[in-house]
């Protein structure tokens, strides 16, 4: 997994609750298995039924095309578990997702591909999200999981909390499988004691 | 400290604890879907590791098989779930087997989903297992690669909320309106970080069939997973899975039945009473499951919203094409689906085709039904449901996951309103533009016959 330690660059803005699974990546986008996933992340929110851009959408900002952050409104990534949300989020070249009550299997999925999600509380949620919107795109933000430091765009530091694990899988790119299988004879061991059902 | 039904099932299936500090959970059963298969396997492969446990993994077909008459279409995905299956040699059901279906509902009809054991299904709705008092844990494809390589998921232990459900409901109201009810009480993310446990003289009374409803909607709630402890009712409704169930797992199910429970002095992080006697039929008028009233209420006004509850109220209108204060009765339905994981069992057809009996589908509208599983369509077909449904206008369709998702091509037209008995009514899910609206079966064939949103009851007593 891409080890993840900084990332600095501009943060959008996207302030709306509760955007779920099938915004994020519409259906669509799930059956074919080579689809553009950076063109899928929030394609109905970007295009009009006849495929123009909707110029003013925050994604389709020029300001906004190669930002490394995304902070978001509650519940972000309701529904699905599909990873497919997490794949288009990081397609588009998101690194972060800062938000408030990040859904449990979107936060779950973020943390299996290097992506950090960043979960605040509502204080510093809001004011971190009134920062991103009045930068407008025009002054980048600095996130540092080392220290567990957000800069935000007008240059306020705030701390966030993850856990320890958590943070050292992401910091040294760790891979969840062979952590696991230091425990292979715990499982063994489970599997010759317990008769399995078939 | 007495343990609760999950302390229990967590306990037997804890292999130990990673240097992380989460804990591996042994999987009893891995059912993977044509959804997620294809980028699991070739990881797998790309990382040069193996299925562990082949003989405990079964793929199936659900979200991408096209379910029109004899489709004959095979999707990427299905393809390529097939091919991974040969190389890594696990088992898998073809669309065309007898035992395919939709992975939740033949989970439980082939015996794969059992008291006190674990399931693990890489969907959302994996739950819906939970209702036979089997722990489902839903994941993504990283997780899913995981388990293929280790058998375990490594999980932190959430925390238990107990909801318990009272009164006696009203002849008429099933369980969606109860998941419907119970979701529009709490809010869409009063679970989240837990596993429940549904208890009360409401479970105690409803069959197996609508408990799996009830557990299948936890998610939309945002329960991570959910359990009922297994009772007569369960074993009962194995033994009447005649043929596909083997004798030797029927007599473990008798066994656990009974046994599984909650101790009496066992502690939940949160326990909430949820009273459901004036519970009347539901439906959804938003675009989130917890914007929900009954069929005889008019949409909220809400003054007391916060701004932001008023700005999520305006847009789901905006989208809806609706208004506060509304009544959604007399609207135009243009389509009509029943089926998916929610609502899709023999017992929701029976229910639905009680109202389209010697009834016509309203001109134009395009009303589907879509079996939960090639065994249930045919003990529906032996019944004589599809001929119901067929004569009064409905196309009778094969297995899948169809229009809950629309991954597999079949959504509505841009602008439709569609009365739907599956489990998520957001924007553009099935199909751009569309405008869904959750129900239970008896309110979907309703609507089908008026042409507009009715109340099942006033359709019957006309």
């Amino acid at each position: 997994m891409l080890p993840f330690i900084e990332v600095q660059g501009v943060a959008i803005p996207m302030p709306m609750d509760d955007v779920n699974t099938d915004q994020i990546i519409p259906s669509k986008y799930l059956k074919d298995l080579h689809a553009d996933l950076a063109e899928g992340f929030l394609a109905f929110q970007r295009r009009r039924l006849d495929g123009t851009i909707i110029t003013d959408f925050v994604l389709e900002r020029p300001e906004f095309k190669k930002a490394p952050i995304l902070v978001v409104g509650k519940n972000f990534g309701c529904g699905s578990s599909r990873e497919h949300a997490v794949w288009a989020v990081q397609a588009f070249g998101i690194r972060c997702v800062i938000g408030h009550q990040l859904a449990e299997f979107f936060t779950e999925n973020c943390l299996k591909n290097g992506v950090l999600p960043i979960q605040l509380d509502v204080t510093r949620h809001q004011q971190l999200m009134q920062d991103v919107i009045l930068a407008d795109g025009h002054s980048p933000m600095q996130v540092d999981l080392l220290n567990c430091q957000i800069r935000g765009p007008s240059g306020g530091v705030m701390t966030f909390e993850i856990d320890s694990q958590e943070q050292r899988m992401l910091l040294e790119g760790l891979d969840e499988i062979d952590m696991t299988l230091k425990n292979m004879t715990d499982i063994e061991l489970w599997e010759s004691r317990y008769q399995i059902t078939k | 400290m007495g343990l609760t039904l999950f302390d229990k099932i967590w306990n037997a299936h804890c292999v130990g604890v990673r240097e992380d500090g989460r804990e591996l959970l042994y999987i009893d059963r891995h059912i993977v879907h044509d959804l997620h298969a294809p980028h699991a396997f070739k990881e797998l492969g790309r990382q040069q590791r193996d299925v562990r446990r082949k003989d405990l993994t079964m793929v199936v077909q659900d979200h991408t098989v096209p379910t029109r008459g004899d489709a004959t279409t095979i999707s990427e995905n299905m393809s390529a779930s097939q091919d991974a299956c040969r190389q890594h040699k696990v088992s898998f059901i073809d669309h065309r087997s007898p035992q395919h279906g939709i992975s939740h509902i033949i989970s439980v009809e082939q015996g794969w989903a059992l008291p006190g054991k674990t399931l693990a299904c890489p969907d959302s709705h994996a739950s819906t297992v939970g209702a036979l008092g089997c722990l489902a844990f839903g994941c993504g494809t990283t997780e899913l690669v995981h388990i293929l390589a280790t058998q375990t998921m490594a999980l932190s232990k959430p925390q238990q909320m107990r909801i318990h459900l009272t009164g006696r409901l009203q002849p008429g109201v099933n369980a969606k309106d109860v998941a419907l009810h119970l979701i529009r009480t709490v809010g869409i993310t009063a679970g989240r970080g837990y596993a429940v446990e549904y208890t009360g003289p409401v479970i105690r009374d409803m069959d197996l069939e609508g408990r799996m409803t009830l557990c299948n909607m936890t998610i939309e709630w945002g329960g991570r997973t959910c359990l009922i402890a297994p009772d007569a009712k369960t074993v009962a409704w194995y033994q009447d899975q005649a043929g596909a169930i083997p004798a030797q797992t029927l007599a473990f199910v008798s066994e656990q039945s009974g046994q599984l429970y909650s101790d009496p002095d066992a502690k939940f992080d949160v326990e909430l009473t949820v009273d459901c006697a004036a519970v009347q039929p539901q439906i959804t008028w938003g675009t989130d499951p917890s914007q929900t009233i009954g069929i005889r209420e008019a949409i909220p006004l809400r003054n007391d919203a916060s701004p932001d509850q008023l700005a999520r109220q305006a847009q789901a209108l905006d989208y809806m094409g609706l208004q506060a204060g509304q009544s959604l009765k007399g609207l135009a339905v243009q389509r009509v689906f029943i089926g998916s994981c929610t609502n899709a069992r023999l017992s929701d057809l029976r229910e639905a085709a009680r109202v389209v009996q010697h009834r016509r589908v309203a001109e134009n509208v395009v009303a589907l039904v879509v079996p939960g599983s090639t065994q249930i369509k045919a003990q529906a077909e032996a019944e004589g449901l599809d001929q119901i449904f067929i004569q009064a206008g409905f196309q009778w369709h094969s297995s899948g996951c169809s229009m809950c998702a629309g991954a597999n091509g079949e959504v509505g037209e841009f602008g439709e309103r569609c009365v739907a008995t599956s489990n998520r009514n957001f924007e553009n899910r099935q199909g751009r533009g569309v405008r869904t609206h959750l129900a239970s079966p008896a309110t979907a064939a309703a609507c089908a016959i008026a042409g507009h949103i009715v109340d099942a009851a006033d359709l019957i007593s006309s």
